[in-house]
């Protein structure tokens, strides 16, 4: 089986468009989550949220004017996420009226609640005012699950596999694993994956009505995500799209490409509702097995892990998470690696936190440092045990193995486990 | 509405489908929409209703089938407004 590597990484976040902004944001912790002036007038008990700022400014860069009017939020983040990781790994943008299709070439992008935004705004209102021959071309295209891979197969002519996976808030880590299993069997050369998420208050109300958001913080946006705190009140919603370019290693070398990190291992499972498990919580034991399945195909050991970048919301289910870590690296408190969470400074960005966080986790890998995880000065009390392996203060370190998990409605769950390039 | 300002409203109205900005340099009554501009065919449909819009006027499926350049287009809706 062929080894796996990232070479190209974009991103569009909360706080910050680009490698060199992200990277400023994670290691000044920058907060991307603002109040939401619309979450307002709609009475969400949180009205606080993550959106990439300036995105009107980047479109002429990125799209034609003929193809913005068939483009939606998460069209939008998964192009210029997808196109800036191509052209950071060293390729160049075909034109698009070109006849060259990239045959080895794919993408994996999922998203989480797919097209809400054309949903709401669009096809609701106007099937409801019996306008149906008055809406226009453009629905099926920004409404189907897969549109938002539909529309990046035509920016970059990728010609290999194009779909779009869905599972929840492990969407983007599971689109990264399945890609990367498509390469190590030989199926594709590159595969674009990542996930995509916009940021529809009707995306976001259904966790509003669930009470899992945080309505306490309001009036304090950038204290409002707080994972691993005792004052953690549920999570803040986000949006964005990560996107990570695999390749196989073979492919990279051949063409002397810019080697980030390696993806070692990787584990997808699910609890199947029972032992602690149902549709909104995880089996503790299947979390755990992930872990350890993801290490075993790495073919390292716990200890070898130097840095944790955990799925860690700001809910009731960090300590438990940060437990099932410990248990599944069989690493006790006092030996326990680095452990942040990225959505203490953009919000959980639902499908797209994964590969949103895993760009995170390839930059810190890369650059050699980890970032403060924010607003968690005071610990939750089952987590101040591991006190000392929190990252409260941003510092340079040269981790040379980081391991990424992503969890689901559907007690679903998923393990990357990246190893530094060298 | 003279014949002139009807023509430049449609070409307007189709300019931002096009794919092929540079044709929309030279465009004539017998500017084939679809191959000339390179507009993709599924965005007839909302050319059709934007032109309904701007001309307030009504375009039936039959009359839209047979629109084929810009002469066509200009024909027809001089003749409902």
């Amino acid at each position: 089986m062929r080894r796996v590597v990232v070479t190209g990484l974009g991103v569009i976040a909360p706080n910050g468009h680009g490698l060199v902004e992200f990277e400023n944001a994670l290691r000044n912790s920058v907060s991307g989550i603002r109040f939401i002036e619309k979450l307002a007038e709609l009475k969400f008990g949180c009205q606080v949220g993550g959106i990439p700022q300036n995105v009107d400014g980047l479109l002429p860069n990125y799209f034609s004017e003929e193809e913005l009017f068939a483009m939606n939020e998460g069209m939008v983040y998964t192009g210029i996420a997808s196109i800036d990781a191509w052209k950071d790994a060293g390729f160049s943008v075909p034109e698009r009226n070109g006849n060259e299709v990239n045959w080895d070439a794919g993408c994996i992008v999922g998203v989480g609640l797919g097209g809400m935004d054309t949903i709401s705004e669009k096809l609701i209102p106007k099937i409801s005012e019996g306008k149906v021959r008055r809406m226009g071309s453009t629905m099926v295209e920004q409404c189907m699950t897969s549109g938002i891979t539909a529309k990046l197969s035509g920016l970059l002519a990728l010609g290999n596999q194009v779909s779009t996976n869905s599972s929840a808030c492990n969407t983007g880590t599971e689109a990264i694993i399945e890609s990367v299993d498509r390469i190590k069997y030989g199926l594709a050369d590159r595969m674009l994956a990542g996930g995509s998420e916009g940021s529809s208050p009707f995306t976001w109300g259904g966790f509003d009505g669930m009470k899992v958001l945080s309505a306490v913080f309001n009036d304090k946006p950038q204290e409002a995500s707080r994972p691993m705190s005792q004052s953690a009140a549920g999570f803040v919603p986000g949006s964005g799209c990560g996107i990570l370019l695999l390749e196989s290693l073979e492919s990279a070398e051949k063409r002397g490409a810019r080697i980030y990190a390696e993806i070692l291992g990787t584990s997808l499972n699910c609890g199947g509702h029972r032992n602690g498990g149902s549709m909104t919580a995880p089996n503790p034991d299947s979390v755990q097995n992930c872990i350890k399945d993801a290490l075993k195909k790495a073919n390292i050991t716990g200890d070898q892990v130097d840095a944790i970048n955990g799925h860690l919301t700001a809910t009731m289910a960090d300590p438990i998470e940060v437990n099932n870590w410990s248990k599944g690296l069989n690493r006790s408190p006092e030996n326990f690696p680095y452990i942040n969470s990225t959505k203490s400074l953009i919000g959980h960005c639902l499908g797209a936190a994964g590969s949103i966080e895993s760009v995170a986790c390839v930059l810190q890998l890369h650059k050699g440092f980890v970032h403060k995880s924010l607003n968690c000065h005071d610990l939750h009390d089952e987590i101040k045990p591991f006190e000392k392996s929190v990252v409260q203060e941003t510092k340079d370190v040269d981790i040379k193995i980081l391991a990424k998990a992503s969890f689901g409605f559907g007690d679903v769950n998923g393990c990357i486990i990246y190893k530094k390039w060298e | 509405m003279q014949e002139k300002e009807v023509f430049d409203k449609i070409v307007g109205i189709i300019g931002p489908f096009a794919k092929n900005k540079e044709s929309l340099n030279n465009v004539t009554n017998d500017s084939n929409i679809l191959k000339d501009f390179e507009v993709n065919s599924s965005r007839l449909v909302d050319i059709i209703l934007a032109l309904e819009d701007e001309f307030d006027i009504e375009i039936s499926d039959e009359e839209a089938e047979k629109i084929e350049t810009i002469g066509d287009a200009t024909n027809l809706i001089k003749n409902k407004i």
